[in-house]
């Protein structure tokens, strides 16, 4: 199976990247941006395994309906990405499994 | 416009959900001088239909089409407007009071108002099948939120499947943005057509939309897309990786085995009715469009004093109409406050009510042209319908047959429904299924309660309302 | 006797499907009766579905020894329950008994709660086994207890289970064991001519029986005048929030928070709270939020996802009835607000008290008699 082929983005009017790094890869997204487009564009193919299966996850309905979509943002779990704007430097990652309660103890 | 000022904290009216039906009813209703603020949850005014218009970051207009950007004839008036505007504002309780608690950047907030209205649209179908939770399935409208605020497009090969002028729609502006299609697998019931043949006339009534439609069935014979009808069954396959890598469209005659990174799927939109099944106003099932619908008079009365409901959240009739529907509202919130004779306001009344009469006509025709295939309504067995706690229709239906007679007992049984997106994406289904099963109407059925918080909300954010 | 399309027969009606009717139901099931289950539609109040899920025997029976007693019994009874529901079903109700603790939030709450236990123990000839923690032994339990926090008492025979689980696994072995349920609507009338009870329904479906079991929650209020009896019960509200999963970090139950089996956190009032229920359904979960948040700050950007508003059945003392109709002999009233806790008790002596006849006379406190002599 070919995975060559990417979201990508078409012209836009205006163009003012940022950086955000998602799961320690650092990727350039324009400022209206969700971390849910922000995640589709970088490439990585899931944003979260589910608590009871494991199954992976993307981003279903993108209008904060579906909760498929969460993940870690700055050291927080189970954040909506469609829901949420990128910022510059924001540390997204993908999550495994159920969310943990201890910050601190955040292994991924 | 005022922005997020939290400094008023009662209003003659407070509108939830920033779409055109409460982006009208904010212009009206500030424009006769009450005092309205309106809460939306994303970040920018617009609905799902206007979504990004303010920033609307494509350079290429045509992809989107002139439709979209008449969003914009709202934006404007809206903008200049005294409406106090709370944009990533989300409603997660009305009481008994008319109080409204909302979070904001984490924070929650309360506010009071004489009157609400309630526009918070609509959702598209849940659309179940074999293998659509798998990242790459996505819905016609999750592709094209993302076009209009990202100018971001899927990745191919890419593949549409399901029913509704919504997906023709994302087919025609994909194309026109130059991504190549694989196939559209049109899951349109066989003699649907004729079936919806006697609604045709009223169609009429509504030209423009109804020569837009068939302007897009040209557009796309003319690309020469390939293009399946009347599959009756989908299944999407796993690749190595866990991801999407093939879709199966069955049809009466064939199986066909198609390559694609992307799905794309529809199957209608349907009232969100999340916020007035919480709040317990009177419901009823709509035979023709298959889902929920909150009883409202022709102004949007709903069963319970002094809550209104405009837009596609009170029945599916799409923008134009939420735009009037929005008017009447605010027009008829006007009156009872201000106590206005009717004689005074009945110009502006009788034109909203024609116009929407006009957009109106249409909705039987094609409600009843692409009604969803039964195999979405009431999938096998195998297929996951709560996305969320990952339970199957044969679980539901297994409860169904131990004596449970409605959705609230199947969800305390086997937990559908309980996870975040608290049965938005799994409650049609589940009732569909137990109606199916027992053999009963959807009516005696009924549907998950839903209460308060309507979205999930964390500790700090209810727990700061007690200090 | 001819039984027609809507005329149905069974030794034995029990009118309630949740958790104290599936009880009993199970209970006469074992005893070789006949039973049939009458249950309300989708849309009955239904508090078996707002339980918070505690086996719990602290501070229960502070003022009624009898209760204390019926209640570690049943606690005792609880695992071979368990294990037995689990046997024929499949299904883990997901029930762990290795203690719990109530954590207190000022000096005057844990003292209170200190003497109030003492007193149980006393009553008990010192067979109650409890203990109070300062802040310092209750982090040995929670690491993540707050610093508001004073103390808590402590009972290694509390536990907790899923309610929704156990609601499921009764229904699925009382259709296993051939009980039948129905659902016909409300009961609208009760009568009894000779020996043979007539319930009639909503749906105008009528069930004759030869002996009734009112355990109908708060509709008991209604039905128990029908045969003689007394149910003064009221509805109490109590709210819970349920979170998300999260991965398992509370090891143990409280009176106020609890994790489940899936990882979701349940934070809920407990009766004792009195003035918790005053006001509105937002102010009083703003409470409780705020409340679980000085327990545990480490919940505070946990996320809720649910809330149940579910109406507790109470009595004016707080104690069950358990009683046979002296008027209607055959009919009996079973009625309590701790449906989980006695749940064992009720599947197991109180189930065959009714089915034998074996009333043992120390039950005789839980007559609704006290109500009105």
């Amino acid at each position: 199976m070919p995975t060559d082929s990417h979201f990508n983005r078409q012209a836009i009017r205006e163009s003012s990247p940022i950086p955000v790094t998602i799961n320690g890869q650092t990727i350039m997204v324009q400022p209206n941006d969700s971390v849910a487009a922000a995640i589709l564009l970088s490439g990585i193919e899931m944003n979260r395994r589910t608590p009871i299966s494991g199954k992976k996850r993307a981003p279903y309905c993108m209008m904060g309906v579906c909760f498929d979509c969460l993940v870690q943002i700055n050291g927080k779990e189970n954040i909506q990405a469609c829901m949420t704007k990128v910022e510059a430097n924001m540390d997204i990652r993908t999550q495994n499994g159920a969310r943990l309660i201890h910050h601190d103890l955040n292994p991924s | 416009m005022k922005a997020n000022d939290m400094k008023q904290k009662n209003y003659d009216l407070i509108i939830i959900g920033a779409g055109p039906a409460g982006m009208s009813a904010a212009i009206t209703a500030a424009s006769k001088g009450l005092s309205v603020a309106i809460l939306d949850e994303q970040a920018s005014p617009g609905g799902q239909i206007y979504r990004g218009i303010k920033d609307a970051p494509l350079s290429d207009s045509k992809i989107l089409g002139k439709d979209y950007y008449v969003g914009r004839t709202l934006l404007q008036p809206f903008e200049a407007s005294q409406v106090n505007y709370f944009s990533s504002s989300m409603v997660w309780s009305i009481d008994e009071k008319n109080q409204i608690a909302f979070s904001c950047n984490g924070k929650s907030q309360l506010l009071s108002a004489k009157k609400i209205l309630i526009a918070t649209g609509a959702l598209e179908r849940p659309v179940p099948f074999a293998g659509w939770t798998l990242p790459g399935v996505m819905t016609c409208g999750a592709a094209q939120i993302l076009l209009k605020t990202t100018g971001i497009t899927p990745k191919t090969p890419l593949v549409l499947a399901g029913s509704g002028p919504l997906m023709l729609l994302v087919a025609v502006q994909l194309m026109q943005a130059g991504i190549p299609i694989s196939a559209i697998l049109d899951t349109t019931r066989k003699g649907q057509l004729w079936q919806a043949f006697p609604y045709f006339p009223d169609a009429l009534k509504n030209l423009p939309l109804l020569l837009k439609g068939t302007g897009l069935l040209w557009k796309l014979k003319k690309s020469n897309i390939r293009i399946i009808k009347q599959v009756n069954e989908l299944t999407a396959l796993e690749g190595d990786t866990g991801q999407l890598a093939q879709v199966i469209a069955t049809t009466k005659n064939t199986s066909i085995k198609i390559d694609c990174q992307t799905l794309l799927v529809h199957q209608g939109v349907v009232p969100n009715v999340q916020l007035s099944r919480a709040l317990d106003l009177e419901h009823k099932w709509d035979h023709l469009q298959m889902c929920w619908k909150p009883v409202v008079n022709d102004f949007g009365e709903s069963s319970r004093k002094d809550i209104f409901i405009a837009g596609d959240g009170r029945g599916i009739a799409g923008a134009i109409a939420a735009k009037w529907q929005g008017k009447l509202s605010a027009l008829t919130i006007h009156q009872q406050i201000n106590n206005i004779h009717d004689q005074d306001l009945k110009g502006e009344i009788n034109e909203a009510k024609n116009a929407l009469n006009k957009h109106q006509a249409i909705r039987p025709f094609l409600d009843k042209l692409y009604q969803p295939a039964q195999t979405f309504l009431t999938p096998p067995d195998n297929v996951i319908v709560c996305r969320c706690e990952e339970v199957s229709a044969g679980e539901i239906r297994r409860i169904a047959k131990q004596g449970c007679t409605g959705p609230n007992q199947a969800k305390a049984f086997c937990r559908a429904g309980m996870g975040p997106c608290q049965g938005r994406l799994c409650g049609l289904t589940v009732s569909n299924l137990i109606a199916q099963t027992l053999q009963v109407e959807e009516e005696q059925v009924g549907y998950y309660h839903i209460r308060m918080p309507i979205k999930p909300l964390t500790l700090d954010e209810l727990a700061d309302l007690s200090d | 006797m001819y039984i027609s399309e809507n005329q149905k027969s069974s030794d034995t009606c029990v009118i309630g499907g949740g958790i104290v009717g599936l009880a009993i139901s199970l209970g006469l099931l074992r005893n070789g009766h006949n039973v049939t289950l009458l249950d309300e539609n989708d849309n009955g109040l239904r508090a078996s579905r707002g339980n918070f899920g505690l086996v719990w025997v602290q501070g229960k029976g502070d003022t009624l020894p009898q209760y204390a007693t019926i209640t570690r019994q049943s606690a005792k009874l609880w695992k071979p329950f368990a294990d037995h529901l689990n046997a024929e079903t499949g299904i883990d109700i997901q029930l762990e008994q290795k203690g719990g603790l109530y954590l207190c939030l000022s000096e005057d709450e844990l003292q209170a709660r200190q003497a109030m236990l003492t007193k149980i123990q006393q009553a008990a000839k010192n067979d109650y086994p409890f203990s109070t923690l300062d802040l310092a032994q209750v982090r040995e339990f929670f690491p993540e207890a707050g610093p508001e926090v004073t103390g808590a008492t402590w009972c290694p025979e509390d536990g907790h289970l899923n309610p929704l689980l156990y609601l499921r696994a009764m229904t699925e072995l009382f259709l296993k064991h051939g009980g039948k349920l129905v659902h016909q609507g409300q009961v609208i009338s009760l009568k009894q001519q000779d020996k043979d009870f007539t319930i009639t329904t909503q749906n105008n479906t009528v069930f004759h029986c030869g002996k009734v079991i009112l355990a109908a929650g708060l509709g008991n209020q209604r039905l128990a005048p029908m045969v003689g009896l007394n149910a003064p019960v009221q509805p109490n509200r109590g709210q819970v929030l349920v979170s998300e999963r999260v991965r398992n970090f509370l090891h143990y139950p409280t009176g106020h928070v609890r994790q489940t089996g899936e990882g979701t956190v349940q934070i809920g009032d407990s009766k004792e709270d009195v003035g918790l229920n005053q006001g509105t359904t937002l102010e009083t979960m703003a409470l409780i939020a705020s409340r679980a948040r000085k327990m545990f700050p480490i919940l505070k950007d946990l996320r809720l996802v649910r809330a149940w508003g579910a109406l507790r059945v109470m009595t004016p003392d707080g104690y069950p009835i358990y009683q046979q109709s002296l008027s209607n002999p055959g009919a009996y009233l079973v009625t309590c607000h701790s449906g989980v806790t006695l749940g064992a008790f009720h599947q197991g002596p109180l189930a065959d008290w009714i089915a034998n006849n074996d009333f043992d006379p120390a039950w005789e406190v839980f007559n609704a008699n006290r109500f009105t002599l």
